[in-house]
């Protein structure tokens, strides 16, 4: 692992269960594609943290290559690369991501 | 930046010969496609491993000409 960047993204990914590296913030999302996942995630109520990858180029280049997937956003449960927008939508509506929080025992605020 | 849907077919049977792949031009403007691929090569894959593919056989185009390819993988029934 020579790209710093590599560092910083592991240590993010580990410090939160549900980390979502988008375009724009969750109050105002940059890209459709982002604001779905967004969507999802505000629909189950989990806590995440968001990173927002057009304020920082390195970040932009360095999650693509982290995870070798070409898109953003791109959407990491306890330190794994679960998907991007097709993915997420896909096991949101199959029952798949209530499943992968439920086992990694991360519950719904509130 | 725009891309022919049958370019984006040739790319992906280029590095996955036997996949069976539909794309829709979704909003007509050669730029936001939905594609479907099927492929015996997807099976014991994750979902991720599998978009992987694709992606790798349109060579860095996603992300960059081709903004918009939204994507489903199964293997043949």
């Amino acid at each position: 692992m020579t790209n710093p960047i590599f560092t910083r993204i592991e240590d993010d990914i580990q410090k939160s269960d549900v980390v979502l590296y988008m375009k724009g913030s969750p109050m105002f999302p940059q890209c459709g594609f982002s604001a779905t996942v967004i969507e999802v995630l505000n629909h189950f109520k989990v806590d995440f943290e968001a990173f927002d990858i057009l304020q920082d180029p390195a970040l932009r280049e360095g999650i693509k290559e982290y995870s070798e997937w070409p898109t953003i956003p791109q959407l990491y449960v306890k330190g794994e690369f679960v998907g991007g927008c097709d993915i997420i939508r896909e096991m949101a509506a199959n029952g798949e991501l209530v499943g992968l929080f439920e086992q990694n025992d991360i519950k719904p605020k509130g | 930046m725009a891309m022919e849907a049958t370019v984006i077919e040739e790319m992906i049977k280029e590095s996955i010969p036997d996949a069976v792949v539909t794309i829709q031009d979704i909003r007509g403007n050669g730029d936001h496609y939905a594609a479907h691929v099927t492929s015996q090569e997807f099976s014991g894959k994750t979902r991720v491993q599998q978009h992987q593919m694709v992606y790798k056989a349109l060579k860095g185009k996603m992300g960059d000409d081709l903004h918009a390819l939204a994507l489903q993988t199964s293997v043949p029934a």
